[in-house]
């Protein structure tokens, strides 16, 4: 089975991707905390799925913004379509 | 009504900010070295001005960093110490009432190499979705507007080293016609090696590797100049809305502005320069005489310095004015050059000094001009006349003056 | 100040050492009267490479049939990116009388422009021999400049990206050019012998209108009696592709590519990347008038303005967009109700179409429903810095012959744009007063007015 990707894989990438918000705790409990309130626009999630697409191989919808509010849903997604591809 | 500059922000090769900026160039301190972000040695020239002491998290908002070339980061840099310098808050004015223009010659050159580079090695679907942006020419002027929330008429332009005096010039005139701010300047960086080579395709780029004696303007061994990255960005204000707000004290004001361009090659009519510095004065509504002090574009080519020494001797006589090039100790900064040189001006306004043109040793007689060398030099100075030629032609000026204290 | 100098500017120096200013802003208490004193800025000549066609009429007859120029990316094999479809021009710069050292020298934005230029100047009747070249500008706008020829060259100094340290022995002398592509205004100066100020005004996707605006500032302000004023961007090379692909900003309706540009419709799914150019020979309304030239149209207002919210992303309020339409209609001294069409920047991406509604209605009110406005893009794609101007020529050939351009493709209304875009079919309609908006990355929104000369003549 393929790795799944985790929150902590996900904080790195999302900062990797699209950076750190000042005066905001990615550290912290972050699931299911709105993309806009961590500050993260569909730009960051965009370049977020790309990257997430090459490095786990995955087919991420291109609509990934309007999907998805939290990081919750973004691991749901993406380890859901590994499950499938699995 | 007068425009007015309240606040300045200093990214150069020799001082990060303008105290340590200005503190290099009256020491004649050269901020160029050997090239040290990739093998420089494979290529014909090696001596840059880079900005070695810029650590981008410690002044870029994190957000911000994985979609930015090094000039915008330098560029909000110096965007962010102009409005505090100017004591302006940007939440405290109304948006619309507030601008930037700025020049760029390069876009985000280091950026787009590495896109281009992810393109053809990992296929279309690496390329960033930030490379649209962080690669234009109008990226400065962009990110500045929505990091400070100006709304005001806005604008980016390009002409290669004159292309930072035409900012200032069209800062000053969106501020006639009713903004009453306008964030304006210009920085450049090219120092992948993409867009170092690209600099050497010019031609005239110094293969010496003596930082001391690599860019020589008016020196009878002049060679080619060499490239740095930076720049500056000031803040231009209407003096009334400046004093409303209780700044009542300014580096100086710009009081004429003009840009020319050469004929075509091979037309036999005179060059522009001349002209450039004419309409500048006339615009200021100034004559040769009140000018104390002339920061020159300064090619680092013979032909060019020639070129320019006879338009300056046209205009002020022979000796007629004191003449100096401190970009010798930052590199010519494309766009960045002219609002630099800006800046000197007005900091030479504001102390009586002006600095030396830094490693020029030995002018030749026929140029005729007063270049102040070695030492600064003590003067009562009111009035500057700072120019910038850019690539096939462009030539700008731009006249400043130091304001009078209300007695 | 001598007055030769500066143009007849100087006769009208009432308030100010400096020459005629109005204000952008009511919150600026300039007397109104200054309006009056300003130079008045015609269009006496018009120049267009376009997709569809080269020259004006031709690119007059392809936006009045309602065809549209997209197809298959012919220029390189498209299949490895996400959005396969453009507009290519035919253009031919052999044909275009472009010499050997020429063809080696210039990237094809600065040829499109060169050509547009000279059209301009052949069209305005205007001697340039006999004018003083210190009085003629220029003001060139383009996007992304160089792109084409950036990459040529990248991929021979890299190996095909293989190498990040590339090899200087594979280095054309042209590399500078178009890593700074300043030259491309100069190649437009060299064409017409112009010495005044020369400009390039690189504002993203507003440039082609900020060019041209910018032009008028510099007759009105007298720096320049003649500006020749436009715009080019030729963008269709991979890296622009990919750059797009990566934002999903462009089409992905590869298997139709004749009908994807679809602005306004609401099977859209992005714009279709185009290349062009428009340039236009810009004087003074006395001058024009003296010499007995033929005036297209006036340009009677423009401003522009910042969103200062995202590089990318618009909000869908349109504030900044009505704004700066709210200043052109007040510098031009109109009435929101006197506009008669407004040609829309309408790139196909929801976003935008949504925004640029919105900003219609705030800015025009109850006028917008009544107003017919269109995209070209539909027709002839997005040319990015390139397309501003071509709107102004669409804009101005409009007003020329009373018929307002259709928007092509589009079949299914959108409940988000619920204005009168004028579906397909060019529509007859005397019209006095057009407004052309363009909206860019880096948040930039643009506003100009363009008045007939009939009307022109009216209110002089």
């Amino acid at each position: 089975m393929a790795t799944l990707l985790t929150i902590d894989d996900l904080r790195r990438i999302l900062i990797e991707c699209a950076g750190e918000t000042d005066g905001t705790d990615l550290s912290g409990d972050i699931l299911d905390t709105r993309f806009e309130t961590i500050g993260y626009d569909s730009l960051a999630l965009m370049e977020t799925a790309a990257r997430l697409e090459s490095r786990y191989d995955v087919a991420i919808p291109d609509d990934i913004a309007a999907r998805v509010d939290t990081p919750r849903e973004l691991l749901d997604l993406v380890n859901g379509a590994l499950a499938e591809a699995a | 009504m007068s425009v007015l500059i309240t606040g300045v922000g200093v990214a150069a090769p020799n001082g990060l900010g303008l105290e340590p900026y200005w503190e290099a160039v009256l020491a004649g301190r050269f901020g160029l070295g050997q090239v040290t972000r990739f093998d420089v040695s494979r290529y014909p020239a090696t001596l840059a001005g880079q900005i070695d002491d810029f650590h981008a998290p410690d002044h870029v908002p994190g957000r911000l960093l994985p979609q930015t070339d090094p000039s915008t980061r330098l560029a909000l840099t110096a965007a962010a110490w102009a409005l505090q310098d100017a004591k302006a808050d940007p939440e405290s004015l109304t948006d619309y009432d507030m601008g930037v223009v700025t020049a760029n010659a390069c876009g985000g050159f280091d950026f787009t190499h590495r896109e281009f580079r992810k393109l053809w090695t990992e296929g279309p679907k690496s390329v960033s979705v930030y490379e649209s942006f962080a690669w234009f020419y109008a990226v400065n002027t962009g990110q500045i507007s929505i990091r400070h929330g100006m709304r005001g008429p806005s604008s980016a332009l390009v002409a290669e080293q004159a292309g930072g005096l035409d900012a200032l010039g069209h800062a000053r005139r969106t501020i006639r016609r009713g903004t009453p701010l306008v964030v304006s300047g210009g920085v450049d960086s090219a120092l992948d090696p993409w867009g170092w080579v690209s600099q050497l395709a010019s031609g005239r780029v110094s293969t010496a590797t003596d930082p001391a004696r690599a860019y020589l303007p008016f020196d009878e061994q002049a060679a080619g100049y060499v490239p740095g990255e930076g720049g500056a960005i000031l803040v231009l204000e209407d003096s009334a809305a400046a004093e409303a707000r209780g700044r009542h004290d300014a580096y100086g004001e710009l009081v004429g502005c003009a840009s020319t361009f050469d004929p075509a090659p091979g037309s036999g009519r005179p060059p522009g320069l001349e002209r450039a510095i004419r309409l500048a004065l006339t615009d200021a509504g100034l004559g040769p005489k009140d000018v104390d002090v002339v920061f020159a574009d300064g090619a680092g080519v013979p032909e060019l310095d020639a070129a320019e020494a006879r338009a300056i001797g046209q205009v002020f006589g022979d000796h007629g004015v004191p003449v100096t090039v401190p970009k010798t100790t930052t590199g010519r900064l494309y766009s960045g050059g002219g609002p630099l040189d800006v800046v000197t001006a007005l900091m030479s306004l504001r102390e009586g000094v002006i600095p030396p043109t830094a490693g020029v040793r030995s002018v030749p007689q026929e140029y005729g001009i007063d270049l102040v060398l070695g030492e600064p030099r003590t003067a009562p100075l009111r009035t500057a006349l700072v120019l910038a030629r850019g690539r096939w032609g462009f030539n700008s000026a731009v006249v400043l003056r130091r304001p009078v204290p209300t007695p | 100040m001598d007055p030769a100098s500066r143009g007849s500017v100087s006769a009208f120096e009432p308030l100010s050492s400096h020459g005629a200013h109005d204000d952008d802003d009511h919150r600026v208490n300039s007397p109104k009267e200054l309006f009056r004193l300003k130079r008045r800025v015609v269009i006496t000549g018009v120049g267009v490479r376009a997709p569809g066609g080269n020259g004006t009429r031709q690119f007059w007859e392809l936006l009045t049939s309602g065809r549209t120029a997209t197809r298959r990316i012919s220029f390189f094999d498209p299949s490895p990116y996400r959005s396969q479809v453009a507009a290519e021009a035919d253009f031919d710069p052999v044909a275009e009388g472009f010499g050997p050292r020429e063809l080696d020298r210039m990237d094809r934005a600065s040829q499109f422009a060169v050509a547009c230029a000279r059209e301009a100047v052949a069209a305005s009747g205007l001697e340039f021999d006999t004018l003083d070249p210190t009085r003629v500008g220029v003001s060139l706008g383009s996007a992304v400049a160089a792109a084409t020829s950036l990459e040529r060259e990248y991929l021979l100094l890299s190996d095909s990206g293989r190498e990040w340290e590339v090899d200087a022995d594979w280095l054309s002398r042209h590399m500078f050019d178009y890593l700074v592509p300043s030259v491309m205004p100069a190649e437009v100066a060299w064409a017409v012998g112009a010495e005044g100020p020369v400009a390039m005004v690189s504002n993203g996707c507003t440039s082609g209108l900020d060019s041209v605006g910018h032009a008028v500032r510099l007759i009105e302000e007298g720096s320049a009696d003649v500006m020749l004023a436009g715009a080019a961007d030729t963008p269709i090379t991979p890296i622009v592709v990919a750059c797009f692909d990566a934002i999903r900003a462009t089409t992905s309706r590869n298997d139709d590519p004749e009908h994807a540009s679809r602005p306004f419709d609401g099977t859209r799914d992005g714009f279709v990347l185009a290349e062009g150019a428009a340039m236009f020979v810009l004087e003074d309304y006395e001058s024009a008038l003296s010499r007995g030239a033929h005036i297209h149209a006036e340009i009677p207002g423009y401003a522009t303005r910042c969103n200062a919210y995202h590089m990318t992303g618009l909000k869908a309020d349109g504030r900044e967009m009505a704004e700066a339409i709210r200043v052109a209609l007040d510098e031009s001294r109109t009435d929101a109700t006197d506009i008669d069409y407004i040609n829309a920047h309408g790139s196909g991406t929801r976003q935008n179409d949504r925004h640029e509604t919105a900003a219609y209605k705030r800015a025009l009110g109850d006028h917008a429903r009544r107003t017919p406005v269109s995209s070209i893009k539909s027709m002839v794609g997005h040319s990015l810095g390139a397309i501003g101007s071509l709107e102004i020529a669409a804009s101005v050939l409009a007003l020329e012959h009373g018929v307002v351009p259709p928007t092509a493709n589009l079949h299914t209304s959108d409940p988000e744009c619920d204005l009168d875009y004028v579906p397909l079919e060019a529509r007859e309609q005397k019209l006095g007063t057009v407004l052309t908006v363009g909206s860019g990355f880096g948040g930039f929104q643009s506003a100009m007015v363009l008045r007939s000369a009939e009307a022109a003549g009216a209110i002089a």
